[in-house]
């Protein structure tokens, strides 16, 4: 009996979530095994020979050019993360513990708002807000401060970096928000009332406990900035490019699928191993909770 | 407690937020700037590109082409993940973890994988690009965050109310239908919202699979190389900015009322 019923609920279960998982079947899982089939062929002229090889593989590895586009991704992608996570942090501490509870959501929807708003247009400000003659240059040399333009943030790796820190900074926020949240306050005041100082009080009971959401924040952060095709391509004016220019010219402009698809899979093998090491990073400071 | 801790970090987060609106501040002074130059020290105010803006034939065909897609791909992406919503927080079967985790993966995916390994499949298979291949894309870029939203919709629903519903002789689907639907409407109209926001703001994927079709995104980032086009495009980036706050406004009205009704904490779902 207790089983029919099992079997009724899982069978009603899985019929309800056929469709969605069919539709990501086929839009996503179906190309993802294709490319991942493309980067163990040859590229021919014009098409893709089946003859397997590890070519693609050997060239992703040894290739100068893809090295230092890879590096490139990879630092951008640490120091944005970085720059955005401990930038977020006193904001999501300050609205989870400062702010009165009711005016919480208003806080939340204001961080969230720019978020939405158009993307491309929001980079090609910053490259307005940081070129030769922006805002940022013309409003410091009007004031006198500085004789000659600040050419350290002119389209290149360091605008890149800005832009992306502001476009990310909600995504920090958020989790790290949740974290804070669900803290147990009377845990903060058991710390003070043990005789820990304020500081103490917060690097050994509010840090650890916000940890998971400071670790959601980092690969919520970390995996579309290494990913991201708009920032490098408007902002560095493709001269600067990061994996994603690197697999769209491979796949596109060269007609080289079997590369760019190698390169796609290289992508998400490192995005994977990334997110592996801070998950497990994340279950040993829930086991520290417990 | 400590007054003036709290107000130093009071004073940073509204710096930080400062930084955060800085380029959306700066939109709208440009759009109104009669200068054709991106730059300060400012002309003076005109409303110009907002007219150049209404006349432009190529840009009313990529709005057309955007609302179609939005709207396509938000409704799709909608009763998908209601679907998906519902299995996931009122079933259990074996697979569940597996198959929403991988319903969910293009929210961690980066797009321009999502987006090659798509155009690598529909141009092997010879489908003409169209905002037809748009639509699939921006559908499955949807309906995570509908699903995320839903989800929260669905698990604070009590399911005892249902059950009241099957014992007064309702049908599965007529409980459905007249309890669960209405309790959550609010969840949907929010799921829609959202992911009619993200589908017009979306332009890895347009870019791709679009083929000669303009989406706004595609059509502004083609007129970004020639500097007299920008005091239209920043119009239009002030007007797309409205439109999409005022969205948000309603899908976090309704979100928020949404919760209430369930007595659920303002706070929470994706905000």
């Amino acid at each position: 009996m207790a089983r029919a019923k099992l079997d009724a609920e899982a069978r009603a279960g899985l019929s309800l979530i056929a469709p969605p998982f069919l539709y990501a079947l086929l839009i996503l899982a179906a190309p993802l095994l294709t490319i991942l089939a493309y980067s163990f062929l040859t590229d021919g002229y014009l098409e893709v020979l089946r003859e397997l090889t590890l070519d693609n593989y050997l060239q992703v590895l040894t290739d100068p050019i893809v090295r230092v586009v890879m590096m490139r991704s990879l630092i951008v992608a640490g120091v944005v993360t970085l720059a955005t996570v401990l930038l977020a942090f006193p904001v999501a501490y300050y609205v989870s513990f400062m702010v009165r509870p009711e005016k919480k959501a208003m806080w939340l929807f204001l961080i969230t708002i720019p978020f939405w708003t158009s993307y491309l247009i929001r980079v090609f400000l910053w490259k307005v807000i940081l070129g030769y003659n922006g805002v940022v240059n013309s409003s410091l040399t009007g004031l006198g401060i500085i004789d000659e333009p600040l050419t350290f943030i002119l389209y290149n790796v360091n605008s890149i970096v800005i832009t992306l820190a502001h476009a990310y900074a909600p995504f920090a926020i958020l989790p790290i928000f949740v974290a804070l949240e669900k803290i147990d306050r009377s845990l903060l005041e058991a710390g003070r009332d043990l005789g820990e100082s304020r500081a103490m009080t917060f690097w050994r009971v509010t840090l650890p406990l916000a940890m998971p959401g400071v670790i959601a924040a980092v690969l919520i952060v970390f995996i579309p900035t290494i990913g991201d095709y708009v920032t490098p391509e408007v902002i560095g004016g493709g001269k600067i490019p990061m994996i994603a220019n690197l697999i769209q010219v491979q796949m596109l402009a060269l007609d080289n699928r079997p590369l760019g698809s190698a390169l796609a899979v290289t992508t998400m093998l490192i995005v994977a191993v990334v997110s592996l090491i801070f998950l497990a990073l994340n279950r040993r400071f829930l086991r520290v909770r417990q | 407690m400590n007054r003036s801790r709290g107000r130093g970090l009071q004073a940073y987060a509204v710096l930080y937020l400062l930084f955060l609106y800085a380029p959306i501040l700066l939109l709208p002074i440009f759009a109104f700037n009669s200068g054709t130059i991106i730059a300060f020290p400012l002309q003076g105010v005109t409303t110009e590109w907002f007219a150049q803006m209404w006349g432009n034939a190529t840009l009313r065909r990529a709005l057309t082409n955007s609302l179609t897609i939005a709207v396509s791909a938000s409704i799709l992406a909608t009763c998908l993940g209601v679907f998906a919503a519902r299995a996931s927080t009122r079933f259990t079967f074996p697979g569940r973890g597996g198959m929403t985790g991988f319903i969910m993966l293009p929210m961690v995916l980066p797009e321009i994988i999502v987006a090659m390994s798509l155009l690598v499949v529909l141009l092997g298979l010879g489908v003409q690009l169209s905002i037809l291949t748009v639509i699939l894309g921006h559908t499955l870029i949807c309906m995570p965050y509908a699903i995320a939203i839903l989800s929260t919709a669905f698990s604070s629903l009590d399911r005892s109310l249902e059950e009241a519903a099957y014992d007064l002789g309702e049908s599965r689907w007529g409980a459905f239908r007249l309890v669960t639907l209405p309790l959550v409407m609010p969840g949907i109209i929010s799921a829609l919202l959202i992911s009619f926001t993200i589908s017009l703001d979306e332009f890895i994927i347009a870019f791709f699979l679009a083929g000669t079709e303009p989406t706004l995104p595609t059509y502004i980032f083609s007129q970004l190389r020639f500097p007299r086009a920008i005091p239209v495009i920043m119009a239009l980036g002030t007007v797309l900015v409205v439109i999409s706050v005022v969205l948000l406004a309603i899908g976090e009205y309704f979100r928020r009322r949404g919760n209430a009704r369930i007595g659920g904490s303002p706070t929470g779902g994706l905000m």
